[in-house]
């Protein structure tokens, strides 16, 4: 069997080695200031700030109805905000039209125009530039080439699947080389194994084309794999940015920790915090909660301890006493191929989830419902949460 | 692949009804054409004379011909009406896109629980008699009319209009104006707001959104819409009758005034002969259309 080999591109190396936002001398590409869009009663985006960086892969990433894509159409000139500003590459864009923004979007149902080939749909927004036909053409054979849709360029849309339009609706945004890109649920439509390609495709071309990619998405899994930087948002407000690592092991409140990822959140009172470790009563540990934490935290405050279910260690034979121990036994589990979650309820009623990964395929002492397990994770694996 | 009628006996009767209504009807006149004027009651021959069996109908065959149809060459007012019948109807078809699509369009961009209201108010003129529509366009038109009552109170006038081909204009294009504006509210209606976004995120003002998205992708109902109004306007009789004058030359009218007025039925026959068959060409591309909507919808 042979395999093509594809140019290797390494995402983690440029990854880690980017980050505009930490240079205070680069001026930021898109610059929302103070932010408010309000339809009738409801405030879809309220008072949101935020600076995106040229070259940047950023998710705008909540559930529906949380104001993102509204945020993203306020860039694009399809609403007008009821207040602030929105700056792109120095210029405010207030008053400005849709079509005279730098901009291109491309839309979740795709919007392809059904009367015109493939080819006229990627050359649309060239045709309206007033680029010569010749240069049109040359451009149109690129970016077929760029999304991999060499020799369907005659064809209409009807006669694609939904991956291929999904290609071309991208290939037709980036055509006419905007400054940013706005993609909006690009990947909704596809199925799970399509989309998981589909997702590593487009930062293969992001990172090709050089060009900065704003992509809103309800799929966190989606914003994780793709984005450099994260902004999860809440009814209208910004609740975090960082990076995907950032937003995931560090979350700054119980909303952003349950939203991103699974986790098992325990509330207490805190007891100690030194800026180092901050220890929190709890009637589920005798020896109460342990964790890292550097933030300030004030003693005698409630506070909530999240653990993610993978970080968890699940222990057949009772594990010598101390902090972070909880003793129960298994009331379901789910198995997934790669991991398996155990849900176990404590002596006080709770339940906690712990994820095992599947290291072997035949487990020595298989975990059955109703077996008396203990449950133990380290200091540095939980994050003190005081919202 | 082609599907399997089905309902059996039910399957028939949209055939029975063609048949009964339409193919025996066609043959009747067919033959009508191809007879002679005679001074008889009815006022053609030949007929078939039963009471000589099977030497009577094969007389009656060798007696059929097409001498009539080659009266209608040979008339220029025969070629006269049926070009005018064709102009009259084009011009209006012309004259009802250009009114009925900024109606339809226009309807299409309200909200859609006003755009019911918008639909009823097109149709609500179907609620009232055709002919007494007409009417009524007589008393409007006519020397002391409402129309003309009205421009005096501006102090212009009086137009006379009333047994003109303006009148036609008017008549065709007020009584036809629901079907050009249905069929387009129909493909109007249907796009996808996005796709105007998307035009105006790649450059397109919103003039040039219209005419690069909107309207290409509106021609199957301006296909569907003037093919519905053309076709039926080249046959026109009411209102070139009513409203029309003595020069109003179209094909109803001489349908009618060789059936009535000269009592020459075979030629009245040729004459609505000769339109059907004018006619099916347009006919077979309004099908066509129509097949091709369906197809786009599934």
């Amino acid at each position: 069997m042979t395999t093509t080999r594809r140019p290797r591109l390494n995402i983690g190396a440029v990854r880690s080695s980017f980050a505009p936002w930490a240079d205070p001398t680069l001026q930021p590409l898109v610059r929302f200031d103070g932010v408010s869009k309000r339809f009738g009663a409801e405030t879809a985006v309220n008072n949101v700030s935020l600076s995106i960086y040229e070259s940047e892969f950023f998710a705008l990433l909540g559930p529906s109805g949380c104001g993102k894509t509204t945020l993203m159409r306020l860039l694009a000139g399809f609403e007008t905000p009821d207040a602030g500003r929105i700056t792109l590459a120095g210029q405010d864009l207030a008053g400005m039209p849709p079509h005279r923004r730098p901009v291109n979007m491309m839309f979740q149902s795709y919007a392809l125009f059904p009367h015109l080939s493939v080819e006229q749909n990627i050359g649309f927004g060239l045709k309206q530039q007033g680029m010569p036909k010749g240069q049109i053409a040359d451009r149109v054979v690129e970016m077929l080439a760029l999304v991999r849709l060499q020799g369907l360029a005659r064809r209409k849309p009807h006669q694609l699947s939904g991956g291929q339009r999904q290609r071309v609706a991208l290939a037709r945004a980036i055509a006419p080389n905007p400054k940013m890109l706005l993609l909006d649920e690009p990947l909704a439509a596809l199925d799970k194994k399509l989309r998981e390609e589909t997702q590593f495709e487009l930062i293969a071309l992001q990172q090709r084309l050089g060009m900065t990619f704003l992509i809103v998405t309800h799929d966190q899994e989606e914003a994780m794999v793709t984005a450099d930087r994260i902004a999860v948002m809440r009814e209208g407000q910004i609740v975090q940015i960082g990076r995907p690592a950032e937003v995931y092991e560090t979350p700054n409140s119980r909303y952003v920790a349950d939203f991103i990822g699974d986790v098992n959140l325990f509330e207490g009172a805190v007891t100690a915090a030194d800026g180092k470790v901050v220890k929190m009563a709890t009637a589920d540990c005798p020896a109460g909660f342990e964790a890292l934490e550097d933030d300030a935290v004030s003693v005698g405050s409630t506070a909530w301890l999240g653990v993610r279910p993978e970080k968890i260690e699940l222990h057949l034979d009772p594990p010598k006493d101390g902090p972070n121990r909880l003793a129960g036994k298994v009331a379901d589990y789910g198995y997934l191929g790669d991991w398996t979650t155990y849900v176990v309820e404590l002596e006080s009623g709770r339940t906690v989830r712990a994820a095992r990964a599947n290291a072997s395929r035949l487990v020595a002492r298989p975990i059955a419902c109703d077996d008396a397990v203990w449950l133990t994770f380290a200091p540095d694996a939980a994050v003190v949460l005081t919202r | 692949m082609s599907a399997k009628p089905r309902g059996g006996l039910a399957a028939l009767a949209p055939f029975l009804w063609l048949g009964v209504f339409f193919l025996f009807p066609f043959f009747l006149v067919a033959k009508l054409s191809l007879s002679d004027t005679a001074l008889a009651m009815p006022p053609y021959a030949p007929r078939v004379d039963w009471s000589a069996g099977s030497e009577g109908v094969r007389a009656f065959f060798a007696a059929l011909d097409f001498e009539t149809y080659a009266r209608l060459t040979s008339d220029s007012l025969y070629i006269a009406s049926y070009l005018s019948s064709l102009r009259f109807a084009a011009v209006a078809t012309g004259m009802l896109l250009i009114i009925g699509y900024p109606i339809a369009y226009g309807m299409s961009r309200f909200p859609p629980a006003q755009r019911q209201a918008l639909l009823m108010a097109v149709i609500l003129p179907f609620w009232t008699s055709f002919l007494i529509r007409v009417y009524a366009w007589i008393a409007v038109l006519k020397p002391q009319g409402l129309l003309n009552a009205a421009l005096a109170q501006i102090g212009l006038g009086p137009l006379n209009l009333l047994n003109t081909d303006t009148a036609v204009y008017i008549g065709l294009v007020y009584a036809y104006l629901p079907f050009m504006v249905l069929p387009l509210y129909a493909v109007l209606e249907k796009q996808d707001q996005s796709q105007l976004e998307a035009a105006a995120d790649l450059g397109c003002t919103p003039s040039q959104a219209f005419w690069r998205v909107t309207f290409p992708l509106s021609l199957p109902g301006v296909a569907a819409g003037a093919l519905l109004c053309f076709i039926p306007m080249v046959g026109e009789f009411v209102i070139p009758d009513l409203l029309g004058g003595s020069g109003t030359l179209m094909l109803g009218k001489t349908i009618w005034a060789e059936f009535f007025a000269n009592r020459d039925w075979p030629a009245a026959s040729a004459v609505a002969i000769v339109l059907l068959a004018t006619l099916v060409i347009p006919i077979l591309l309004y099908q066509r259309q129509q097949q091709k909507m369906i197809e786009a919808a599934q």
